[in-house]
């Protein structure tokens, strides 16, 4: 049985073929995931039981002749800051190894709702920190293409288990590009929606202007298909917003009336030329396809990354105050044999104790932006080069329809290359944190590779283009096979 | 360069224990970060409106009414706290 090489659309038309059961393709997953993750580690925790009962109650409804949905069926993976009702939850932090979700989130909610089937959680550097998912407190994940490279992060867990056919799809989350970095580096399609597309109830807040969840896939149909499911205005999160309809309708695109941004800001001394050569070749195809290619400058680019970084950490300083050793997570109120005597005690040692490296590190230079004296000369003055950053978007989008860039300047890198040294690590989400900031949506799209690793293509569309985005992106699919070069 | 005291200061303001040891690793990392950034102070912010949320957001009213919520809610909050007692969150004391 070859059901983990299926499309969504193929697997949905298997059950209901019944060429296999719901149970049997969950049971074939979970096998595959228990026999070979152990050498890309890219689940932290199966949920089984919760899988089974749901692969059991979809049998019953096809045996009963009643309708199912697209989505039945299907297994998948969350990344492990995603509330899944009754399931561990750690954020790939010490400080919430035990910890189990009360609820669920409100996109968990719709995936079961269309009876999506829940495998386990995946993998993630610590609270999303990261590019690499080994700021895991648990272990690194491998990239599948090559186990003595990362996968990119944070939701490198959930990238590498979509490449590595353990599912169909995973849920990841992008703050600074954390959907599609590692979707890049194990050549799958990653969406980073626009802000507020998506709820974020139930997602462990991160920085909250900038955090939203996105689908991992194998396919740029199968990308649509779960976005479609979990999409929408929810009660539970303030900021996800109505969506007009007029912008959810697919048009049909004609190429030749399109005009595709190349940002020049974005070709830069320092990118590796395999990188360059691929995705130079990716928009190449697209202008003998008919598109108009066009050279846009995006200015504010350089001063992303720090104007990010200012953002990003103060965000997450607020955010992670609550972890307190107090309501819930890892504590030392109740280590008597520690010296802990009052309540900053507690506070000092459950969150030094808890709390990895790079989260402490980020904490702090939160804590500082937003310091008596520090507060206008770092926040307010990141918040300003932000608008900066955001206008020369929309800039460029008065002139193109969509804007295209590498995703990350290197291909995958090796273990521990770059973990030593915080800021290397940081540099490695140029070319996607702009687009956080902007609250703009992007895709990436494997377009090639270079000694068997993947690289991808990042296509930056307009405020709720993601339609449009769906579209371009699937000519490419449908033209052109991954070629390996 | 930031010193071993505002490191200090820092750590102490973000409720987080730091050994002597991470004090002298964050006070290298952190200036080193912060370093890059200062590139930040090249752009011209003069009469630039400051961003918070990249698209624009409103204050959402609704009723002040209890929801229905799941019955063990409670008890399933409750059972992650480390320590409790007659179904208060404990803490230690605030004053000596």
């Amino acid at each position: 049985m070859k059901v983990d090489q299926l499309t969504i659309r193929e697997f949905h038309q298997g059950l209901k073929n019944k060429d296999f059961s719901a149970l049997e393709a969950c049971q074939f997953f979970l096998n595959k995931i228990k026999k070979e993750d152990k050498k890309i580690n890219s689940f932290l925790h199966l949920s089984e039981e919760l899988a089974l009962m749901q692969a059991r109650e979809i049998d019953e409804m096809i045996a009963s002749g009643r309708e199912i949905s697209l989505l039945a069926g299907v297994p998948c993976a969350i990344k492990d800051n995603i509330l899944v009702k009754d399931i561990k939850c750690t954020a790939g932090s010490k400080i919430l190894k035990n910890y189990i979700a009360p609820y669920d989130a409100t996109v968990v909610r719709k995936l079961k709702e269309q009876k999506a089937i829940i495998l386990g959680k995946t993998n993630l550097d610590e609270f999303a920190m990261g590019s690499s998912t080994e700021n895991s407190a648990f272990f690194p994940t491998k990239n599948p293409f090559d186990l003595e490279r990362v996968p990119g992060g944070s939701s490198g867990g959930s990238a590498a288990a979509v490449a590595a056919n353990f599912c169909f799809f995973a849920l990841g989350s992008d703050t600074g590009g954390s959907i599609r970095q590692p979707a890049s580096f194990c050549g799958v399609v990653g969406l980073k929606p626009t802000y507020g597309t998506v709820s974020r109830y139930g997602l462990i807040a991160f920085a909250s202007s900038l955090d939203q969840i996105g689908p991992i896939t194998k396919s740029v149909e199968d990308c649509k298909i779960v976005f479609d499911v979990i999409k929408g205005k929810d009660d539970l999160d303030s900021t996800s917003i109505k969506l007009n309809e007029s912008n959810l309708k697919s048009e049909i695109l004609n190429l030749k009336s399109l005009k595709i941004g190349v940002p020049k800001e974005y070709f830069i001394e320092g990118i590796d030329p395999e990188v360059d050569k691929v995705i130079r070749n990716a928009i190449q195809k697209y202008e003998e396809w008919g598109a108009e290619i066009e050279e846009v400058s995006l200015p504010h680019t350089e001063y992303a990354l720090a104007c990010y970084y200012i953002i990003a950490p103060s965000e997450a300083s607020a955010n992670l105050a609550r972890y307190d050793g107090i309501k819930y997570g890892y504590s030392k109120i109740s280590n008597l044999k520690s010296q802990i005597s009052n309540l900053l005690d507690v506070y000092l040692y459950s969150r030094g104790e808890g709390f990895g490296p790079e989260v402490r590190r980020r904490i702090m230079l939160g804590t500082y932006a937003l310091s008596a004296g520090y507060y206008e000369a770092y926040y307010l003055r990141a918040q300003k080069v932000r608008t900066l950053i955001k206008k020369d978007f929309e800039k460029a989008f008065e002139k193109v329809d969509f804007i295209f860039t590498p995703v990350s300047p290197t291909l995958p890198f090796k273990i521990g290359e770059k973990i030593s040294d915080p800021l290397a690590m940081y540099l490695s989400d140029i070319f996607t944190i702009s687009v956080n900031l902007a609250g703009l949506p992007a895709l990436v799209l494997p377009c090639g590779k270079s000694n068997g690793l993947p690289i991808g293509l990042q296509i930056i569309g307009n405020y709720f283009k993601e339609e449009k985005i769906f579209q371009i992106a699937n000519f490419f699919e449908i033209n052109h096979q991954n070629s390996n070069e | 360069m930031l010193s071993e005291s505002e490191v200090k200061h820092i750590a102490k303001l973000a409720r987080l224990g730091l050994t002597e040891k991470e004090v002298k690793k964050f006070q290298k990392e952190l200036s080193q970060i912060l370093d890059y950034i200062e590139k930040l102070k090249e752009v011209d912010i003069n009469n630039v409106e400051s961003t918070s949320h990249p698209i624009r957001v409103f204050n959402v009213m609704r009723e002040d009414e209890p929801q229905k919520r799941e019955d063990q809610l409670r008890e399933k909050l409750m059972a992650l706290a480390p320590e409790t007692k007659n179904g208060y969150l404990k803490v230690k004391s605030i004053l000596k």
